[in-house]
Parts: structure tokens; C-alpha cells; sequence
């Protein structure tokens, strides 16, 4: 049995960030239990613990360190930690107005924000894979509760119920696929487990590819990639809109970061076997994602679909297996975070309690009405298309260059594709914007959460289509604490 | 064959044939009556492992806590009205067909599994220092952080079941009307 450094006050710093968010979490479940609290203190305390954390993560030692082999904190999960905090802060943003809209009063909303935040920085951070999967598991739970938290809604019951029971099946296969790896290898820790496949020579075992397989099947399903993709929907159009955006970004980012991390550190000499597997998913997700995109008339829906083709996009870079790919899909993820918060906090600016601003009806001549709104939309849905100048369009160039000098120009050209297939349901919103008579509406309030969120998501995907070689390097430097 | 070899096929048949037959029975009764059957065949298994602790707790938590949780909840959703839920995939044969090429799969993958090497506490070492204490060890030093965590996902899951279980006292208006599907609702 080898020893396991003691635990002490100063060696948690690496995990401040976490503990400060734990904390939080723990006192609005106190303060969600007064009757009457003001409105505005909840989303404050959520939004400035977020601040507070994303500071302690650029403040404590950098460099790789790990909490009793279990949790390490580099530049890799600095990088994808940022991805979740400013998911959860420009969700809170939008949160408020959207809460008022819907009349959806529980106070618990933020602490399960706060909680699912708090299991994903722990996968995120995750070196040994019983780690990884209470932190996946934390996530999950809190997701779940916060995809049914519209009780009078049945949409929401189904979302729900639908993303739990699914939820819990990939749960099994992680959790197979686990006990096959461990079972032949005797390892949970990630980077022993490199050192063992090679050393008992299970490069090509059955079993063990299995075992992977099941660990990818699972994850396919968290970043809702195909054919793992059925629940995405239903559950982006059951789940209420502020969630919705929430759950496109943060779980998605933190999949993606335990996917790559397991994917390069315990199984790197394997790539050839999980490249192909996660070739076939990345083709399917843009295939299906980007078509069936087309037939939708929700928005909410569409974006589903529009997300689990931004999966595909992301998982070239994993696929490829470098360390230029793995930063393209960091560098994407960032992106792909800020733009799809943007259209969602567009959406909530526009919804009300009968469920306006969901209908992709809803959009037409939204230029004449509220033409700042309109056109902001009209950026970002230029940046999930991929039309220079945009973020997005940078971040879709560097993958598929990461993925050509992978060698796979057949990959990159049905990318490209895709891409072109998918100008048609995000420009179609456009032309409803700008080229239809507007109908007569209600009035918007104006909220200052969403014009703030407004402004980050706007910036960023303005700011990294200008200079976007900004994030490559700095996901390439994270890279190298890998 | 030696006598955990037995106990274990035993085991482990038994609580195979209880777990099909708790999801295909049709009264809810002896579907739950079937899983505590099973309950106490997996106690048994970790008998045989020498892990009386964890087969305690299978005993205690499982078929003592979380059964009755499952009787309470058969008595209160009416059974004579079976909820009837529209399947996701449209046809049943599909998944039958997928779920045998999964299980073949696997089958055939079990025939190159090789053990790998044992970690630190195998069977000799767990005798010599006792089950529970070899487990508290491990569960308050290294693991200590898993632990914490799953005290979280504990927290979670009671801040997040009373929130879905709370009635909404002032949902005023047309909300009201359309209120909980009858999955959710039940009868109440």
C-alpha cells in the first residue's frame, strides 16, 4: 500500500476555487430556506462566487499540482475550469430576467448551478477515474433537478425525465466500461494506467477496448454527440431556456475535457483504436446535427441540433490525437461557449410566460422592433455558421487545419460541408429577422443581466474573430502543464 | 470447484434470473419483492468476499432503507393505472436488436480478459487487518476526496427531491391547468 500525503490546510489550495464554490453552494441552501429574501441577493452572491473563483484559479501556484492523487490542477483545467465559471456567470446574467418572464421562483436554482459547476470543475480536474466519476455524477444530479424545475410544465416533466433515465444508462456504461479497465489493468489512476496498458502488453485486447468503448459510448452522450444524441432535443426544449443555455455550454466544455484528458494521458497509445471510433461519432453528430436542424421550427430545438453538430466540430480536434488538435478544440469550445450563451440570452431577452420568443415565428421582423437585438443575433448566428470575420469562424479554421495535418482530409472536407449545409437554418433565422413585416408585440423589458452577458458573449466572439491567435496560444500553453 | 466458486455461481445466477424477473413482472408488488430477494443474494456475494461490512450495509440501507422507499412509492401511485409513457425509439425491435449485438459484443470480449494486477489490499491482506477497518482506511485517506464529493452528490440529491417534490403554493393562473403530467402526478 503507498503512502498518501497527508492532508493539510495550505495543500487545498488547489482546490480554493472549488471549496469557495462549495461554500456558496452550501449557504444559498441555507438562505433558499427563508420565505422572503430579496430578489436580487441569490443571483449576486452566485455571480460574485463565480468572480471570486475564477480569480483564485489565475491566483493559486500555477504549474501542476495534485491533491492526494487525486484531483490536479494545471493548465489544462485552468483553461476548461474558465470555460465553466464564465458559463455559470453569464448564466446567472441571464437568469434573472428569465425567471421573472416564466415566474419561476425557487431559490435552490442557483445552488444547483453552483453544485453542478462544482462537480464538473472536479471531472474537469479529475486524475483517477472514481474521481472523475463522483464529479460527473455531482454534475449530472443537479443538472437533472434543474431541467425539471418548471413543474407545471409537461414539456419540462418529459425533459426531465427523459434526460434522467438516459442520464443513469450512460452512468452504467461509464461505470462497465471502468470496471473492465480497472479489472485488467489494476489501476485507476490515469497516468498509471498508460504505464500498465504497455506494460502488459493490452494495446489490443478485446476487453480493454471494450471497456474504452464504454467509456466513450458514455461520453458521446454527455457531449450529446451522434448516435448518442436522441435526448438532446427534447430535453433543450423541455429544460427552462436560462438552463438550456447553461447546459449547451458547461457540461458539454467539462465532457470534453475528461474526454480528452482520459483519451491523451491513459490511453495514448490506443489512438489508433479511439481515433476511428470518435471519426465515426464526429461525422454522424455534423451529419444529423447540421440536417435535421433544417426541419426544425422551434429555436430552442434547433440549437439542439445546431449543438450536437458543434460536437462533431469539437471532437476533430480530439480525434486527431496531437496537441495541436486538442488546443483547436479547447480553443472551439471557448468559443462555441460564448456564442451559443449570446443567442440564448437573445432568446430569454425575448421570452415571456407563454412561451414567445421560442418559435422560430416568433423572429420575424424582429429587425423593425428591436433592431439591436436583431442584429447582435445576426453575429452570433454568423459565428455558429462559420462566416469570417467572426470567433467562429476562426475556431472551425484551426480544427480543421488541425485536422488535415492529422491527416484526415476526408474529415475536414466533410466538415466543410456540413458547415455549408448548416448556413441555410442559421441564415433562414436572419431573413426572418430582416426581411419579414414585424408582427405586433409586447414591449421588452429592458434587464441589465442579460444586456451585460449581451456585452461579454459579444465581445468575445467579436474579439476572437480579430485576434484570435489570443486563446490558441493560451490553450496551447495550457497544454504544455499537461 | 471450490466452495466460494459454488457460492458465487449461486449467487450470481440467482440474482441474474431476480433482476429479469423485477423488470418483467406486471404487479409492482413482487417486482420490489424480487429486488429484495436480490439485495440479500448481493449481501451474500460480498459475504464471500469477506466484506461483511459493505454486505451490512447492502442488508440495512438497501433492503431495509431504500425498499420500503420503493413499497411507499408503490403504494402511493396507483397501480391499477399503469403509467403509460410513449417510447422514445419508435421501434421496440431496434433496441432488442442493438442490446444482443451489445451483450454478444461483450461476451466476446470477456473470452481475451486477463486479470491485471491486484492492488493493495488483496484477500489475504483484508483478512489479516479486517474488512471494515482496511476499508475505512482506505475510504479516509485516499479516498477521502471521492468521500466528500459523494456527500455532496447527497446533499444534492435531498435539496433536489425536495424541489421537485415541493407543491408550488403560488403558482397563480393557467399554470395551474396544465400542472404535472400524469407521470409525475399520479393520483395525488
Amino acid at each position: 500500500m503507498n503512502a498518501v500525503p497527508p492532508l493539510m490546510l495550505f495543500s487545498v489550495s488547489p482546490v480554493a476555487p472549488e471549496l469557495v464554490l462549495v461554500g456558496l453552494g452550501l449557504l444559498l441552501v441555507g438562505i433558499a430556506s427563508f420565505p422572503k429574501v430579496p430578489k436580487l441577493i441569490m443571483p449576486s452572491v452566485t455571480a460574485l462566487g463565480a468572480l471570486v473563483a475564477l480569480m483564485l484559479l489565475y491566483t493559486t501556484s500555477s504549474g501542476a499540482t495534485s491533491l492526494m492523487n487525486m484531483l490536479v490542477m494545471d493548465g489544462y483545467s485552468r483553461f476548461f475550469k474558465t470555460i465553466c465559471l464564465v458559463a455559470l456567470l453569464l448564466t446567472v446574467l441571464i437568469s434573472e430576467r428569465y425567471r421573472t418572464a416564466v415566474d419561476m421562483r425557487h431559490g435552490e436554482y442557483y445552488c444547483l448551478m453552483i453544485f453542478a459547476v462544482v462537480g464538473m470543475m472536479v471531472m474537469i480536474s479529475a486524475v483517477d477515474l472514481i474521481m472523475l466519476y463522483v464529479g460527473l455524477e455531482l454534475m449530472a444530479l443537479s443538472v437533472y433537478c434543474l431541467v425539471g424545475l418548471l413543474k407545471h410544465d409537461t414539456r419540462a416533466n418529459e425533459a426531465a425525465l427523459k434526460y434522467f433515465l438516459m442520464g443513469a444508462f450512460s452512468s452504467g456504461f461509464f461505470l462497465y466500461g471502468l470496471t473492465l479497465i480497472y479489472g485488467l489493468t489494476g489501476t485507476t489512476q490515469l497516468s498509471e494506467l498508460a504505464q500498465r496498458i504497455a506494460l502488459l502488453d493490452l494495446s489490443a485486447n478485446y476487453a480493454l477496448l471494450a471497456g474504452l468503448g464504454l467509456v466513450a459510448v458514455a461520453f458521446a452522450f454527455k457531449v450529446a454527440a451522434a448516435p448518442f444524441h436522441m435526448w438532446t432535443p427534447d430535453v433543450y426544449e423541455g429544460a427552462p431556456t436560462a438552463v438550456t443555455a447553461f447546459m449547451s455550454v458547461a457540461p458539454k466544455a467539462a465532457s470534453f475535457a475528461v474526454l480528452g484528458r482520459v483519451l491523451m494521458e491513459g490511453f495514448p497509445m490506443m489512438h489508433d483504436q479511439w481515433g476511428p471510433l470518435l471519426a465515426v461519432f464526429a461525422l454522424l453528430s455534423m451529419a444529423v446535427g447540421n440536417i435535421v436542424a433544417i426541419a426544425q421550427t422551434n429555436i430552442k430545438r434547433m440549437l439542439a441540433y445546431s449543438s450536437i453538430a458543434h460536437a462533431g466540430y469539437a471532437l476533430l480536434g480530439i480525434l486527431a490525437g496531437t496537441a495541436e488538435g486538442l488546443s483547436a478544440t479547447m480553443n472551439y469550445l471557448l468559443i462555441y461557449a460564448l456564442m451559443s450563451l449570446g443567442a440564448f440570452a437573445i432568446i430569454v431577452h425575448l421570452s415571456s410566460r407563454d412561451g414567445r420568443g421560442e418559435r422560430l415565428e416568433d423572429y420575424k421582423g424582429l429587425a423593425q422592433d428591436n433592431p439591436l437585438a436583431a442584429l447582435l443575433m445576426l453575429l452570433f448566428m454568423f459565428s455558429l455558421t462559420g462566416i469570417p470575420p467572426t470567433a467562429g469562424f476562426m475556431g472551425k479554421l484551426y480544427l480543421l487545419i488541425a485536422i488535415m495535418n492529422a491527416g484526415h482530409l476526408w474529415l475536414a472536407l466533410g466538415a466543410v460541408l456540413f458547415s455549408a449545409i448548416s448556413a441555410y437554418y442559421y441564415l433562414r433565422l436572419v431573413r426572418y429577422m430582416y426581411m419579414h413585416e414585424a408582427k405586433p408585440a409586447p414591449r421588452l423589458v429592458f434587464s441589465f443581466g442579460v444586456a451585460a452577458a449581451l456585452c461579454v458573449s459579444v465581445f468575445g466572439v467579436a474579439a476572437l474573430g480579430v485576434v484570435p491567435s489570443a486563446v490558441l496560444a493560451w490553450a496551447g500553453q495550457a497544454m504544455l502543464g499537461f | 470447484m471450490t466452495v466460494q466458486q459454488i457460492l458465487f455461481f449461486y449467487f450470481a445466477t440467482v440474482i441474474v434470473l431476480l433482476s429479469l424477473g423485477a423488470v418483467t413482472m406486471r404487479n409492482s408488488v413482487y417486482s420490489v419483492l424480487m429486488v429484495l430477494a436480490m439485495f440479500f443474494h448481493m449481501a451474500g456475494i460480498y459475504l464471500t468476499l469477506n466484506a461483511e461490512f459493505l454486505a451490512a450495509v447492502q442488508v440495512v440501507v438497501y433492503a431495509g432503507a431504500v425498499l420500503v422507499l420503493y413499497l411507499f412509492v408503490v403504494f402511493l401511485v396507483n397501480l391499477k393505472q399503469e403509467a403509460r409513457i410513449t417510447r422514445f425509439v419508435k421501434h421496440p425491435a431496434l433496441g432488442g436488436v442493438m442490446a444482443g449485438a451489445l451483450f454478444l459484443m461483450l461476451l466476446f470480449a470477456f473470452g481475451s480478459f486477463s486479470l491485471g494486477p491486484q492492488g493493495a489490499w488483496p484477500v489475504a491482506a483484508i483478512e489479516e487487518a479486517t474488512f471494515t477497518r482496511a476499508l475505512a482506511m482506505e475510504l479516509f485517506t485516499r479516498y477521502l476526496l471521492p468521500f466528500e464529493v459523494v456527500g455532496l452528490i447527497l446533499l444534492i440529491a435531498v435539496v433536489g427531491g425536495i424541489v421537485l417534490a415541493k407543491r408550488e403554493e403560488s403558482q397563480e393562473g393557467a399554470g395551474r391547468e396544465t400542472a404535472g403530467s400524469s407521470i409525475t402526478r399520479g393520483e395525488a
